[in-house]
C-alpha cells in the first residue's frame, strides 16, 4: 500500500494561471516595490478630496513661491496654491492619461501588427507602410495635429498621444510575430484544427509578449510627457486644473530662484515611471514558465 | 488490410522563389492502404516533409488530388479541394507528428493544455470533467504519468515531449497519421521507445501511417512498403522487403550500399554516387538521377522516366529497371 502512495511534493497543484503568475510576481521584491508604489498613486487619484491638505487651484497671493514648511509640505507655486495638492489631484490626470494613452495604442497597434505580422504578404505591407507614414511624423507633432482637430480636452488629448504611439507598438508585435510565427507549434495548433484567431490569441501573442510589456511600461511615461508636453502649448489639460507636465513645465521659467517648484512634479513622474518599470520587468518574468523558480 | 485507404494522384507542389519554380513536389502518384505504413525515404530537401504536410493539407498543393476514403461509403474526397467547412471535419481524420519535439509545443502551455487543446478547439467534450478524462488516458496511452500534467515542456526530456506530440495527434481519433521524422531529433535507445510505442497504437487503433525518415534501418523497422524519394519524385515503391533485397532503381540501391554494416568479415561492393543532387529549382524534363547514374544512356538525359509496375507491387521510375532485372 505504502508503495503506491503518491509522494506530495511530485504532485503539483493546478491553481488557475493568474493565481500562478501572481504568486511569482510576489517573489519579485523589485516588482513589488513598483506594484505599492503604483497602488500609493492610484490611492491618491481615486482619494484626492480626502488626502490634500489644500485646494489645487485655490490661489493665495500671500504664500506665494513659497519653499516646503510645515503648512506646506512641498511648497507653493507661482499662484500660492499648494504643490502636494496639485500633485496629488494631478496624479488622476496624469495616470489615466498614461494609462489609456498606452491602452488604446497598444490595442490598435498590437492588433495591426499582429495581423500584418501573421498574414504578412500584400495586407502585410499595405499596414507597414501607413505604419512608415505615421511613423514618418514626428510624434509629438501628430499628437499637436490631432489634439488641434478634435480640440483639447482630456480625451482628445489621450487619444492624440495614443493615436501617435500607434506605429511603435505595431512594428514591435510584428517583429515578435514574424518570428514567432514560423515557429513549428503554430502549425502543430494548425493541424489541430484551431482557427487563425485563437491560434494569434492563444500562441502567438503569450509567446511574444516580453518586448511589449517592457514597451508598454516605458510607453506609460512616454505618454506622460507627450501630454505634458501638450498642455505646455495648451492643447491638452486647461489651466489652472493640475496635471504633473504641466506643473513642470510651468514652473521651469523659475527653476533658478524656486528650484522645487520643478524638483517635485518631476520626482513624481520618474517615480511613476520607475515603478512601472519594476512592475514590467517582473511581469514579464513572471509570465514566462521558463524562469519559474 | 490490402484495401485502398488513400489515392495521392499526380500531386505537386511548387513554391516561387526569385530563381523560379522549386519543384518541391513534382508529379508523385501512389496509394496508401488502410492499416498499413507506408515508408518515405530520401535525403534532406528530396521533398518528403512537403509532401507529407500536402498529404493533410497543412500545406495546400499546387495541383494535383489527395483522396480520402469515406468512412461510411465508398466514395472519396479531395483533400486538396476540401471547403473550410470539410476541412474542420478533416482534422479529426488526419493528423501529424512532429520531427522536433523542442519546437513543436507552444512553451507557455502546460502538459495538460497541450493535449487538450485539439478537443478545446473542436469542441469534442462539453463537460469539463469528461475532458479531464479522456486527457487522463491519452496520457496513459502514450505513457507520460499522471504528476506531469501541470508541468511544462521545457521541464521534460525530448522524449517525453514526443509522447505529448503524439498524443495531440491522436486526441481526435484520427485514421491517418504523418509521422514527419518522429524519432530523428531522439537518442537512440528513446526512438526505441518511440517507435514501439508507435507500432503498439497501430495494432491497438488500426491507425495507417506515413512514416517520413532519411533513416533507412528505422524505416525498415516500421513499414510495410517503402517509397523512395529523389528530388521531388518517387524513384522507387515496393512492399519492404523486396526493397531491400531487391531494388530496382540504381538511387536505391546506391543508398542501401550505404548503410553501414555491423559485420567486419562482410566485404560489398559500395556505389559511390559522384556530384550533389541538382537544384530543384526548374529542373531539366529528363531524369532527374542522370547525371548521377552509373547506367545512364542518352535516353535518360531527353525523357523522364515514368513510375512503373516492373514486378507486382514493386514501382520503379527507370528506363533501365527491366534490363537490369535480366
Amino acid at each position: 500500500m505504502s508503495e503506491k502512495e503518491i509522494i506530495p511534493e511530485l504532485v503539483r497543484k493546478r491553481r488557475s494561471p493568474f493565481v500562478d503568475v501572481m504568486m511569482r510576481l510576489a517573489k519579485s521584491p523589485l516588482a513589488m516595490f513598483g506594484l505599492a508604489i503604483i497602488f500609493v498613486l492610484v490611492f491618491c487619484a481615486i482619494f484626492a478630496e480626502l488626502i490634500s491638505p489644500y485646494s489645487p487651484i485655490k490661489q493665495d497671493l500671500m504664500h506665494m513661491f513659497e519653499t516646503p514648511s510645515a503648512e506646506h509640505w512641498l511648497g507653493t507655486d507661482e499662484f500660492g496654491r499648494d504643490i502636494l495638492s496639485r500633485l496629488i489631484y494631478g496624479a488622476r490626470v496624469s495616470l489615466q492619461v498614461g494609462f489609456i494613452a498606452v491602452g488604446i495604442a497598444l490595442v490598435t497597434g498590437g492588433m495591426l501588427g499582429a495581423v500584418s505580422g501573421y498574414y504578412s504578404g500584400k495586407l502585410d505591407n499595405i499596414i507597414m507602410r501607413v505604419m512608415d507614414v505615421l511613423l514618418s511624423i514626428p510624434q509629438t507633432l501628430l499628437a499637436i495635429a490631432i489634439v488641434a482637430a478634435l480640440g483639447p480636452s482630456l480625451m482628445n488629448l489621450m487619444i492624440a498621444v495614443g493615436i501617435s504611439a500607434v506605429p511603435t507598438y505595431a512594428r514591435i508585435v510584428r517583429g515578435s510575430v514574424l518570428s514567432i510565427r514560423s515557429m513549428e507549434f503554430i502549425e502543430a495548433a494548425r493541424a489541430a484544427g484551431s482557427s487563425d484567431l485563437r491560434i494569434i490569441l492563444k500562441h502567438i501573442i503569450p509567446n511574444s509578449m516580453a518586448p511589449i510589456i517592457v514597451q508598454s511600461t516605458l510607453g506609460v511615461a512616454s505618454a506622460i510627457l507627450n501630454a505634458a508636453g501638450l498642455s505646455f502649448i495648451g492643447l491638452g489639460i486647461q489651466p489652472p486644473n493640475p496635471e504633473w507636465g504641466a506643473m513642470l513645465s510651468g514652473g521651469r521659467q523659475y527653476i533658478r530662484d524656486y528650484p522645487h517648484m520643478t524638483l517635485y512634479p518631476g520626482l513624481a513622474i520618474m517615480l511613476t515611471i520607475l515603478a512601472l518599470n519594476f512592475l514590467g520587468d517582473g511581469l514579464r518574468d513572471a509570465l514566462d514558465p521558463k524562469l519559474k523558480r | 488490410m490490402s484495401e485502398e485507404y488513400i489515392r495521392v494522384e499526380n500531386l505537386k507542389k511548387y513554391f516561387a522563389t526569385k530563381r523560379g519554380m522549386l519543384h518541391a513536389v513534382d508529379d508523385v502518384s501512389f496509394t496508401i492502404k488502410k492499416g498499413e505504413t507506408l515508408g518515405l525515404v530520401g535525403e534532406s530537401g528530396c521533398g518528403k516533409s512537403t509532401l507529407g504536410r500536402c498529404l493533410i493539407r497543412l500545406l495546400d498543393s499546387t495541383s494535383g488530388k489527395v483522396l480520402l476514403k469515406n468512412d461510411n461509403d465508398d466514395g472519396y474526397i479531395d483533400i486538396t479541394k476540401a471547403s473550410p467547412r470539410e476541412m474542420k471535419a478533416l482534422r479529426k481524420r488526419v493528423q501529424i507528428v512532429f520531427q522536433d519535439p523542442y519546437s513543436c509545443l507552444n512553451p507557455r502551455l502546460s502538459v495538460w493544455e497541450l493535449i487538450a487543446e485539439p478537443l478545446i478547439v473542436n469542441n469534442v467534450h462539453s463537460d469539463k470533467n469528461e475532458m479531464r478524462k479522456r486527457v487522463r488516458s491519452l496520457m496513459e496511452t502514450v505513457g507520460l504519468a499522471e504528476r506531469l500534467e501541470n508541468s511544462y515542456p521545457h521541464e521534460l526530456d525530448g522524449g517525453r515531449r514526443q509522447r505529448i506530440g503524439i498524443a495531440r495527434s491522436l486526441a481526435l481519433n484520427p485514421e491517418f497519421i504523418v509521422l514527419d521524422e518522429p524519432v530523428s531529433a531522439l537518442d537512440v535507445c528513446i526512438q526505441a521507445q518511440i517507435l514501439n510505442l508507435l507500432n503498439d497504437l497501430q495494432r491497438e487503433f488500426s491507425y495507417t501511417y506515413v512514416f517520413i525518415s532519411h533513416n533507412l534501418s528505422v524505416v525498415r523497422h516500421v513499414s510495410d512498403r517503402i517509397a523512395v524519394m529523389y528530388l521531388g519524385q518517387i524513384v522507387e515503391l515496393s512492399e519492404y522487403k523486396e526493397l531491400f533485397s531487391d531494388p530496382l532503381h540504381p538511387y536505391t540501391q546506391a543508398l542501401l550500399s550505404a548503410i553501414p554494416l555491423a559485420k567486419l568479415d562482410v566485404q560489398r561492393e559500395r556505389i559511390i554516387l559522384e556530384g550533389d543532387v541538382p537544384s530543384p529549382i526548374e529542373p531539366p524534363n529528363a531524369c532527374r538521377f542522370a547525371g548521377r547514374c552509373r547506367y545512364a544512356k542518352d535516353i535518360c538525359r531527353t525523357t523522364p522516366p515514368a513510375l512503373k509496375e516492373i514486378l507486382p507491387g514493386h514501382f520503379t521510375a527507370c528506363h533501365f529497371a527491366k534490363e537490369q532485372k535480366q
